[in-house]
């Protein structure tokens, strides 16, 4: 069947007095793989839900490719999801869990009877058809030879193929899947965003992919929508999230370690850089840089248009290729955490723990007291200087 | 486990040879208790082996002096109509069951996983009716059921208990527990509710449905209450029912027929209990692996 663009139009959802999900909006395009990415809590399952039918929201739309499906019921919304706890049937074999789809769909209510169904006359062909697809499904994600078992006697991994297979058998517009690789252990987890990436090329459907950790949100897509308190507060490529967060909260998910974040009363009295820089930091805002943007070799302490603080060198963690320094800024008290090339680090030098760290004032993010993104004319837009390190 | 002793096993070991005096006194406890239970049903057992005379001696025998073999058994199945009895108490126990299953099961259902207005005050109702005994309905239900002539029949026999509320309290505990997803992920398959209930949810609850029917056909098997009120005519006594008036009739001289008789009816019930035994524990270990 052909991929389908989902659209989410202002979605609410409400338990009582609680507010789960406030004016979630979403737009994702035919044969896309969009990665839903936040804590946990922030309400991804219960957005999943409502997609899928299995939930009413409160208020708000869900578009199919351009229709509202909120009439549809789970079965005529050619939609399949993949939970995280699999959710296989637990007393029948993985053949039958995969067939069940096709079963419902193909046979008639009569011939789906136990053991009386078999009798009837003029299904043989379509239980063989059945039969067939099963086993071409369960080679595309390798669980030939797990087919008479039952769920209990699987593997995590293996029942994981087995929901995979049991969704991909319909043949859906739309895949939908909730953290579908939390319960994997972290080696199986890597392997297995590989597989699932790969059968997106090669199903061409439309994924939406439900994740809490942003390395597998990171990795996986082309684009990554971030959820927070129950709404989509930014949409865009894992370059754009990391490089050109809109809101600070998106800036703090985003990226390992954490981003800085200063008050603007500390930045403006730091010395160097742009004179303007005090000026343009009048009213209260959170100014935030990312680790690697701090500089801390001789040639930066030497550049005048640069922001220079004396620092001590209060903890380092060797990551292997990186090397994580935690500074604090003598003058202030600042907390600075700053990530240089194990290289660099080497050639450091810091006579009693002290050095300087520079930042260049373009690579300061600006967000109002709201965590709204701000822009600061004189600040020269980040994104052009390409910090290339994600993840 | 016999082989390679270590050092973790020798404890254990050092630990057994003190005598585990709590253990005993348990034991003991239990012993008594299980002879207690089964001492009526010895004596029963015991009676219909030996002659009558042998009932009423001043000394009390384990054994039948005179063993009089199958003899009682035979009187008892060619004199009275045990069999009869028997059949009725199968069709009568049974029919209950299965209208206690199929209307329980749906009604456990709803109040375990469907959010409705109301549900909570249903709940409470039916956790109050757990209270009410069949005696206080017994009276309407003998006058309705005399106004519409269905007096004296299995449906007669049957019809107060075909809603069970213990059914109902039991299968909502246990369908309460049955995962969310796996009903979300049949939704989307395509599966109806009703097919959902009966394919999916009901096979993971098979323990809780054969304790239910053990209790059940106990119950009514051994049920003289209501039989007592509704049925009159032979052909459809249940088994206590029958041991009762045949007991009466033929009161006296022939005590070893009627302790035959009285193990004939039981049998069935205890066989009952072995089977269900063995598929309660099919039952859990299918649960235990899920
Ligand atoms: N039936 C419910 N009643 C009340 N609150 C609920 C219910 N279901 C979910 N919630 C709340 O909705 C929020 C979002 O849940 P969920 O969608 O599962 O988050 P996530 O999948 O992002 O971890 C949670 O805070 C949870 O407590
Ligand atoms: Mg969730």
């Amino acid at each position: 069947m052909m991929s389908a663009g989902v659209e989410l139009d202002r979605i609410e959802k409400t338990y009582g007095a609680t507010t789960t999900l406030r004016a979630a909006t979403l737009d994702v395009k035919p044969g896309e793989f969009m990665t839903l990415v936040g804590p946990s809590g922030c309400g991804k399952s219960t957005l999943l839900r409502i997609i899928a039918g299995l939930l009413p929201q409160t208020s708000g739309e869900v578009h199919i490719d351009g229709a509202s499906i909120d009439h549809l019921p789970p079965r005529e919304r050619d939609i399949a999801m993949v939970f995280q706890s699999y959710a296989l049937y637990p007393h029948m074999s993985v053949a039958e869990n995969v067939a069940t789809p096709l079963k419902v769909r193909r046979l008639s209510r009569m011939a789906r009877l136990p053991a009386l169904g078999r009798l009837l006359p003029g299904q043989a062909r379509t239980r063989r058809e059945i039969t067939d697809e099963v086993r071409r499904v369960a080679d595309l994600v390798e669980i030939g030879p797990l087919l008479e078992r039952k769920p209990a006697a699987l593997s995590g991994g293996q029942r994981q193929r087995v929901a995979l297979a049991r969704a991909i058998i319909r043949d859906p517009r739309v895949f939908l899947m909730d953290e579908p690789l939390s319960n994997l252990d972290a080696r199986l987890r890597v392997t297995m965003r590989a597989e699932i990436t790969a059968l997106h090329r090669r199903l061409g459907a439309t994924f939406i992919y439900v994740t809490h950790d942003q390395t597998e949100a990171m990795t996986m897509s082309s684009r990554v929508a971030v959820m927070m308190d129950g709404t989509i507060i930014q949409c865009s490529t894992p370059q754009g999230l990391y490089e050109a967060p809109e809101d600070l909260r998106v800036a703090r998910f985003i990226g390992s370690p954490e981003i800085n974040v200063v008050a603007s009363d500390t930045v403006a009295g730091w010395e160097g850089g742009n004179t303007r820089l005090g000026q343009l930091l009048q009213r209260p805002l959170h100014i935030a840089f990312r680790p690697e943007a701090v500089r801390l070799s001789a040639e930066s302490a030497a550049q005048t248009d640069m922001l220079h603080l004396s620092c001590h060198i209060e903890r380092t963690e060797r990551l292997g290729h990186d090397v994580l320094l935690f500074l604090r800024v003598l003058a202030d008290g600042a907390g600075v955490t700053a990530r240089i090339p194990a290289a660099d680090f080497a050639r450091l030098d810091a006579p009693g723990g002290v050095l300087t760290a520079s930042l260049h004032p373009a690579d300061l993010l600006a967000f109002g007291p709201d965590g709204k993104r701000v822009a600061l004319p004189g600040l020269a837009a980040a994104t052009n200087r390409g910090l290339s390190h994600v993840g | 486990m016999a082989a390679a002793p270590n050092h973790r096993a020798s404890p254990r070991r050092a630990s057994r040879r003190r005598l585990p005096w709590g253990q005993i006194g348990t034991h003991l406890v239990l012993l008594l208790l299980a002879v207690l239970f089964l001492f009526p049903f010895y004596v029963m057992l015991v009676t219909s082996f030996r002659s009558p005379s042998e009932l009423f001696t001043p000394e009390f025998h384990l054994l039948p002096q005179e063993f009089t073999g199958l003899k009682y058994y035979i009187e008892s199945i060619t004199t009275s109509p045990v069999l009869t009895f028997m059949k009725n108490g199968v069709i009568i126990a049974l029919g209950i069951l299965v209208m206690q299953i199929l209307t329980a099961i749906p009604c456990a259902y709803a109040l375990a996983k469907f959010e409705f207005r109301g549900r909570n005050l249903l709940l409470a109702l039916v956790i109050f009716a757990l209270t009410v005994p069949i005696q206080v309905p017994a009276l309407p239900l003998y006058l309705g059921l005399n106004a519409l002539g269905l007096l004296d029949s299995y449906f007669a026999a049957m019809v107060p208990f075909f809603l069970s509320v213990f059914a109902i309290f039991l299968f909502r505990q246990s369908f309460k527990s049955y995962p969310d997803e796996i009903i979300q992920a049949a939704r989307l398959d395509g599966l109806s509710e009703w097919a959902i209930l009966w394919r999916i949810v009901v096979p993971g609850s098979i323990p809780a449905i054969a304790a239910f029917a053990v209790f059940s056909i106990t119950t009514h098997w051994n049920d003289l209450y209501w039989p007592l009120i509704v049925i009159r005519s032979n052909e459809l006594m249940t088994p206590p029912l029958g041991l009762a008036t045949f007991a009466d009739v033929e009161s006296g001289e022939n005590y070893g027929a009627l302790m035959a008789t009285a193990t004939i009816l039981t049998a069935p019930l205890m066989l009952v209990f072995m089977l269900a035994q063995r598929q309660f524990v099919r039952g859990v270990t299918m649960t235990g692996v899920k």
